[in-house]
């Protein structure tokens, strides 16, 4: 009896008409990782006007889109939420996420951080290592709130809490954005006690600003002299006068020239020499850090530096010192093969894998136009006819930490400061720790990187994890998600549970095996007595919907 | 010049003392002994097949801290603070002699045990043609085999695997992380994996298993590219549960240490002895970008080595008699300059050595030809020239041993002209 109205209700659900699917996901993706680069001129819209196009424009300018999300694009209108994410100061859209207030490093400076958050003194590793010391003896001695490893995991709390709840969601894209452009790792030596400076006074005030200020703050931050040994960097013949290698001498380091021209300016091809790299690495000799461990701040030295001719892309470089580095950093910031570098990636991020050659051409030109204005980049990228094409709907998979964040943003999780830290964790397990790319490149921003076997079944037991309520610190009003809709008809709820969680829509083949989950007694809880009525195990469901193909793309 | 391979004897009479030399690992299943014909004929259709396993160094390891050339007047004037010196015998914190000009690292002395029995090989000022000195560019050149080629879309070791007969093992190429890498992109139907135990949809205790509804939803899904992903997934799931891989206990009383690097070895050891079909697999291990204080027989870079040899010598003597049937592959993307920067560390450079490890292996060797540090004979003035093409050696190993056709065109553009280096029997 019940197993028959069971069957009833499964074909019913497979009758239900799909919502906006005309040129949804299933439209796109072939055999090939993402869908490619949009064809120039095969669709004309241009202004996002229905829903399928506000929802596209959300999933890419935000972490994930909410109902709230859409429901304020449809009021405002796509063009002019756009607005207000490229400009949320003139917008008024103020941060207030109460829970950054329980992470007291993140308004901390360099030096108050290496004075509360001290290196463990050697001695006391080393007993603790040969099992002189007890682990709950050095526990006792150094708590764990008191290690510098403690800064590390507020900052990657701090950038889940913001993702998930900041208004301002263009400017947290772009500060994800730009700390994989300029990466440091966190678990380079000093560099742990640089990040949260280097988020909050350089990435940051700048996401949306003009690209040459950011190379220019980058470049004298700690974090990146640290990380990309810049600081260490000397004139060839320079003899160290005190300390353990007094007498000896020091000598060029070209990590920082080397990746500021691959990695941060020209790119790879961008016609550049192992002459130039070395060239570049003279002229920033001096670049250094005031007392790493106490001071922890920008300084140019002039008796490192070197003071010989140079020449870097066939331009002499006039002997000035400190100036000799920041008349670098404009020349880079203002060589076509920038523009078109910087280009490409904001193209490959925000609308297809194989960027648009056309549409990469115009975004550099806007570069070379107003000198780097990333909102005048992002404004240009962001109407143009090749960004809402169909064919890059749900065309980019989602980087592990968009697709948590996209996830708890669809079930409106409420997260205190341990909740952010567990997401930014799920992340990591995925395969994107916050702060933790060891290599300079940083992540990738393509498909066939990001889900493999491994990272798939990560990204699956996330979602199981997060719908049956077992992320610490992290709260899903899993009634409130299917308010309204009858418990014991399971197709009602499931209907609930898409229209709030995949705002894209989901396939005919996804919804046809959501439904058939319904008639898994697991599922749809029944009970021997007829009179009791049945109920739906939203958790269950839930978790399948976070885990379907669907919810992978944005 | 000094050709590196000349020294030690070759021919018949090299073949029949390296077994003999070999010992434990070699004196094997009888089968060890036996023609190459004949070895293959008897597991060509068994489980018990070929495996390779890829280990790279990612960050340019340097090949002259790690297999120092010391017999080379050039090597200690060029790197006055960290130059690792010569062998003293019987002082073990010196570096252990291989063949009175070449040494292995102190800290690598752990390996000098399977270079006596004759299953390790080094190759050394090998590398890539291609001159970049991005860590970026050169992995990604020596991963898919195409050296200054960037549109190559799949691996070579995802190539390798395609040419070889079809199995039906979803677990024939496994990469341990993360992330599938480069070499192993393709359609060879590569997956990854972090742990190999809790390779699996972790039910929920209230909810039961949830398996089966994900995996009916990757099933069916349009999305081709997902739903191929899912059917790797879920199939390599499947396998690991029926063979009971994870529960393998390390044999031989091979002890790993905790990285996870060497977890990875520990797992792929694993995968070895479950017989699951495995015919690649991919490790990979960092902490080679050595721009600053890198130190000597000490410091940095011998804290990464010990931990690497530790690694490599518990993987061979866990698989034990198995080892007949692996090689494991060594690779990194570029070596270091010959000078010491003014960091006592190295900067970038260009040839580096790979190691060769295997049952099969003509160990005790050191293969190549040797350039010289002399200014003359450095790249661009400064790094150890490549005078062995990474693809050669690569080639060489999956050809002879895991027996890609030679007609494969494993690596496009380039054809294995010269004669073999001769790693195989």
């Amino acid at each position: 009896m019940e197993r028959r109205s069971l069957l009833v209700l499964t074909m019913l659900a497979l009758t239900i008409p799909v919502m906006a699917r005309a040129d949804g996901p299933s439209a796109s993706p072939g055999s090939s990782p993402p869908a490619t680069s949009s064809r120039p001129g095969a669709e004309s819209s241009a202004a996002p006007s229905d829903d399928a196009a506000l929802v596209h424009l959300l999933s890419r300018i935000t972490f994930g889109p909410r109902p709230e999300d859409l429901a304020r694009a449809r009021r405002l209108g796509g063009r002019t939420f756009l607005e207000e994410q490229l400009d949320p100061d003139r917008a008024g859209l103020q941060e207030a996420t109460a829970a950054l207030r329980d992470l007291p490093t993140l308004t901390m400076s360099i030096p108050a951080l290496l004075q509360a958050y001290p290196r463990p003194k050697a001695e006391l590793l080393k007993r603790l290592a040969d099992g002189r010391m007890t682990p709950e003896a050095y526990q006792a001695l150094v708590p764990a709130d008191h290690r510098p490893v403690r800064i590390v995991a507020e900052a990657q709390a701090a950038r889940a809490l913001r993702a998930l709840e900041s208004p301002r969601q263009l400017e947290e894209v772009m500060v994800d954005f730009w700390l994989n452009h300029f990466n440091v790792y966190a678990g380079k030596a000093a560099v742990r006690w640089y990040v949260t400076a280097f988020e909050r006074d350089v990435v940051r005030p700048r996401a949306l600003g003009r690209f040459p200020d950011l190379l220019r703050e980058t470049a004298r931050h700690p974090a990146m002299l640290f990380y990309l040994d810049n600081w260490l960097s000397t004139r060839a013949d320079f003899v160290i006068a005190a300390g353990p290698r007094a007498g000896q001498t020091a000598g060029l380091n070209e990590n920082y020239a080397r990746e500021l021209l691959e990695l941060h300016t020209l790119g790879v091809d961008g016609g550049y020499t192992q002459e130039d790299v070395r060239e570049v690495a003279r002229a920033f000799t001096g670049w250094t850090i005031d007392r790493p461990n106490e001071n922890g701040r920008f300084i140019f030295r002039p008796r490192l530096h070197d003071r010989g001719p140079k020449v870097v892309l066939g331009r002499r470089i006039t002997a000035s010192g400190q100036d000799e580095g920041e008349a670098l950093l404009s020349l880079l910031a203002g060589h076509p093969a920038t523009a078109r570098f910087i280009a490409t990636k904001l193209v490959r991020r925000f609308v297809a894998d194989d960027p648009n050659p056309a549409l990469v051409d115009r975004v550099a030109t806007v570069y070379r136009d107003t000198d780097g204005d990333i909102r005048a980049m992002l404004r240009t990228l962001l109407t143009a006819p090749e960004f809402h094409a169909a064919s890059v709907r749900a065309a980019k998979t989602k980087k592990p930490f968009e697709f948590v964040m996209s996830a708890a943003r669809a079930v409106d999780a409420r997260v205190d400061a341990r909740g952010g830290y567990e997401l930014a964790r799920a992340a990591t397990l995925i395969g994107e720790g916050l702060y933790e790319a060891q290599a300079p490149t940083g992540y990738p921003d393509r498909a066939e990187v990001w889900v493999n076997a491994g990272s798939l079944l990560a990204r699956l037991n996330f979602a199981q994890a997060l719908a049956h309520g077992r992320v610490p610190g992290v709260t899903v009003d899993i009634d409130g998600l299917v308010a309204g809709a009858a418990r014991h008809v399971p197709a009602e709820v499931l209907e609930q549970l898409l229209g709030r969680v995949v705002l894209g829509g989901v396939s005919v083949e996804t919804r046809a095996v959501l439904a058939a989950q319904l008639s898994d007694p697991r599922v749809t809880r029944l009970t021997t007595d007829d009179r009791v009525p049945a109920d739906t195990d939203v958790a269950t469901l839930l978790a399948l919907v976070l885990g379907s193909p669907e919810f992978q793309r944005r | 010049m000094k050709d590196a391979v000349a020294p030690t004897g070759t021919g018949g009479n090299g073949v029949t003392r390296r077994f003999l030399l070999k010992g434990g690992a070699c004196a094997l299943v009888g089968l060890g002994a036996a023609p190459r014909f004949l070895l293959r004929t008897a597991t060509a259709d068994s489980a018990r097949g070929r495996v390779l396993v890829a280990v790279f160094q990612r960050g340019a390891v340097d090949g002259l801290a790690m297999v120092p050339p010391y017999g080379d007047p050039g090597y200690a004037t060029a790197r006055p603070a960290i130059a690792i010196g010569p062998p003293r015998p019987g002082d073990g914190d010196t570096a252990r002699d291989l063949d009175g000009f070449f040494a292995l690292h102190p800290a690598l002395a752990p390996l000098g045990a399977l270079w006596d029995n004759r299953s390790l090989a080094v190759v050394h000022a090998c590398g890539s043609p291609a001159t970049t000195r991005s860590h970026f560019d050169a992995q990604e050149y020596m991963e898919t085999g195409t050296p200054g080629v960037k549109s190559t879309r799949d691996g070579w070791l995802a190539r390798a695997v395609e040419a070889l007969p079809v199995r039906r093992s979803p677990l024939r190429a496994v990469a341990l992380g993360p992330i599938l890498p480069r070499a192993l992109s393709g359609e060879a139907g590569a997956v990854s994996m972090q742990n190999i135990e809790a390779f699996d949809v972790q039910p929920d205790p209230a909810a039961g298993a949830a398996r089966a509804g994900f995996e009916a939803l990757y099933a069916e899904t349009v999305d081709r590219w997902l739903r191929d992903r899912g059917h790797e997934t879920f199939e390599a799931v499947h396998t690991l549960r029926r063979t009971q891989a994870a529960r393998i206990p390390p044999a031989n009383g091979a002890q790993y240490p905790r990285s996870p690097f060497s977890q990875a070895l520990r797992q792929i050891a694993q995968l070895i002895r479950a017989d699951v079909g495995l015919e690649v697999a991919f490790a990979e291990v960092g902490g080679w970008d050595t721009h600053v204080g890198q130190g000597n027989e000490r410091g940095q870079l011998a804290n990464r080595f010990r931990e690497f040899a530790t690694s490599l010598t518990a993987f061979a003597q866990d698989l034990g008699d198995r080892l007949a049937d692996v090689v494991l592959l060594t690779m990194s993307e570029f070596g270091r300059t010959v000078s010491e920067n003014g960091n006592r560390g190295t900067d970038h450079g260009h040839g580096t050595a790979m190691l060769v490890l295997g049952g099969a292996v003509r160990g005790g060797r050191i293969y190549g030809r040797w350039p010289g540090l002399g200014a003359e004979a450095r790249f661009e003035g400064r790094d150890l020239a490549v005078t062995t093409d990474f693809r050669a050696l690569f080639g060489e190993v999956a050809e002879r041993h895991l027996g890609v056709p030679a007609s494969t065109p494993l690596f496009p553009g380039w054809s294995r002209a010269r004669a073999d280096l001769g790693l195989f029997g």
